[in-house]
């Protein structure tokens, strides 16, 4: 065998051990977080630890649902503030706006994609904390003082808050997959909508909308699991107190991305605390791993039908 | 076709263009939301940069206004952020590789290894900070450069291999047809003429990567820890620059505030940059392509 095939047989096996980890790596995460988050099952049960929103790590009580209630709510607030401003500019770039607005505006949102989220935790705290506190709280809370407007939380730091920051952050990986999605919609059948007498609107309604429909649904997924899993950002505007279930957007809220930031000082301290915060690591994972599947599941078969 | 006071309209039309203000609106709101972060950050972070700041370390007593700077968080950024990188290339590009040469294009490995990668991107950045503290606790080393030059490794590592992947995959197959014919072997296709033809597109790839890098704080809360002094040992805690903005807000005085945003401007500037650069690299660096 000479020295290039030599290379070439190296080449091929490592490569190929490369990929192994790689594939490997999803299986390795679980592993590695439920090693340690072992001790914890061993003493209370998962369903008390997920149903029960008692959380006191010192007397030993590491109930970890309100925590996942708070995240539940934080991405909720999220997801209907962004799922209509990304539909919206999706179509406008994908259906109505000329080639150069859109060779333009894509980049731009782009960027908007790459900013640290610390800097938008940092653009929370001043900009939105204060229009939060000064204007939509007073306004909302005392004209509607029910459910879920009514709180007594006139900080600013609240649910609301960090559901603003978030929907903004989500927002162009939501805009890109739906635009790519709404593109892909052959020309054909708008032409034959287009051609049976229908408008720009209603062939855009009735046929580019409901033809990209899983695709949508599939972009707001993501965002969604982006939303959960986001921390730095909301660990700075949520407020992060302990409130147990949430009952406005208002309040504070403590999702479980912000617990697990939030303990890293005390973690060693605590008996159990460690594997409880790795528990929740964990929770999160299983959680925005299925939601990825679902998500790319949908829009690979779209891709296969496609083809 | 309706009839209001004695003119006649469309209702479609109306409807067409109530949602088409609605489009423009949206689009307004999320391009707004750009400009308010860039203003705000911009606004609020100038006023307090200072040369100072961008050439010293902090000096005891700055977290309580004192002098001092966050030289040691640029430069561990910086640093974990090229050796973050680096590990994720010597992965990713061999990985992006294989798919794309050695693989058929409907094979289900490579099917099953594009599907882990884009899942392994969806995974949030505390559950790799997470991960990396369990392979910390796993194999004893400390809060670390290394250690968070491993989990921000890992945390770039799908997004930069999906990026190559994608360029890869655009390399015309006569290209690869050619270099076959004259008998080099795969491995010299892919050193030889690939890494040549898709040096811009890759080169995209790996700065973007490596600005998602240095923006993350999530990953490296646990893995890094956090220290004043300059980066000097692969094995002692290191400081980085997100990190760094977000102890300087958390405390209740307001010139630590101040800086705490001239930080984020540091940051927002690098970051923006770096993506104006890679999108340029991916434009104008085309020299070498065979189209």
């Amino acid at each position: 065998m000479n020295i290039r095939q030599f290379k070439e047989t190296i080449a091929h096996r490592l490569m190929f051990l490369l990929c192994l980890f790689v594939l490997s790596l999803v299986f390795l995460m679980v592993f590695g977080l439920y090693q340690r988050a072992k001790p914890i099952l061993a003493v209370s049960s998962m369903k008390d630890l997920v149903f029960s929103a008692n959380w006191h790590p010192t007397q030993g009580h590491f109930g970890l649902a309100g925590f996942i209630a708070g995240t539940l709510w934080v991405t909720a607030i999220a997801i209907v503030i962004a799922v209509p401003l990304s539909l919206l500019t999706a179509t406008y770039l994908s259906e109505y706006c000329s080639r150069w607005v859109r060779e333009i505006i894509k980049p731009v949102i782009d960027l908007l994609a790459g900013i640290s989220p610390v800097v938008y935790g940092v653009w929370g705290m001043i900009a939105v904390v204060p229009l939060v506190r000064d204007y939509l709280m007073p306004f909302l809370s005392e004209r509607l003082p029910f459910f879920p407007f009514a709180s007594e939380n006139y900080t600013g730091f609240s649910a609301l808050t960090a559901g603003i920051v978030l929907a903004i952050m989500i927002s162009p990986l939501i805009i890109s997959i739906i635009e790519e999605v709404m593109r892909a919609v052959s020309f054909g059948v708008r032409e034959a909508s287009v051609s049976l007498g229908a408008t720009k609107w209603q062939t855009t309604k009735w046929v580019v909308l409901r033809k990209a429909s899983p695709g949508i649904v599939a972009a707001v997924i993501l965002g969604l699991s982006r939303a959960m899993g986001e921390t730095m950002a909301v660990l700075m505007v949520a407020g992060c107190a302990m409130q147990g279930f949430p009952k406005s957007i208002f309040d504070t809220a403590y999702p479980l991305p912000a617990l697990i930031a939030n303990t890293y000082g005390e973690m060693m301290s605590v008996p159990l605390y460690d594997a409880a915060v790795l528990l929740a690591a964990l929770i999160l994972f299983l959680i925005t791993v299925f939601f990825n599947i679902v998500a790319w599941g949908i829009l690979l078969y779209i891709e296969r039908k496609e083809a | 076709m309706g009839k209001l006071w004695g003119k006649s309209f469309d209702k479609r039309k109306i409807e067409e263009n109530i949602f088409k203000g609605l489009m423009v609106f949206s689009m307004l709101v999320v391009l707004g939301s750009l400009g308010f972060i860039l203003v705000t950050v911009f606004a609020k972070g100038f006023k307090a940069l200072s040369w100072e700041m961008l050439t010293q370390g902090p000096q005891g007593g700055y977290y309580i206004g004192k002098g001092g700077g966050i030289l040691n968080a640029i430069l561990g950024s910086l640093i974990l952020g090229i050796g973050a990188t680096f590990l994720a290339f010597l992965f990713s590009f061999p990985i992006a590789f294989y798919l794309n040469l050695y693989l058929k294009k409907k094979s289900r490995l490579a099917f099953l290894i594009r599907f882990s990668l884009d899942i392994l991107w969806g995974v949030p950045s505390i559950v790799y900070g997470a991960f990396g503290f369990t392979l910390m606790l796993f194999w004893g080393i400390p809060a670390s450069l290394f250690a968070g030059m491993l989990t921000i490794a890992l945390l770039i590592l799908p997004i930069m291999t999906r990026s190559i992947d994608e360029v890869l995959k655009m390399i015309p197959l006569e290209l690869k047809e050619a270099a076959l014919s004259l008998g080099s072997t795969r491995w010299e296709i892919a050193t030889k003429v690939i890494l040549r033809q898709a040096s811009s597109g890759i080169l995209t790839g790996v700065l973007m990567a490596f600005g998602r890098g240095i923006s993350d704080a999530a990953a490296v809360l646990f893995t890094a820890g956090f220290t004043d002094s300059l980066p000097y040992s692969l094995f002692k805690p290191v400081a980085t620059l997100p990190l760094s903005i977000f102890f300087q807000l958390g405390t209740p005085f307001p010139e630590v505030q101040a800086r705490g945003y001239a930080s984020a401007l540091v940051l927002t500037v690098i970051v923006l940059v770096l993506s104006i650069v890679s999108r340029l690299l991916s434009k104008r660096f085309t020299r070498h392509i065979i189209k």
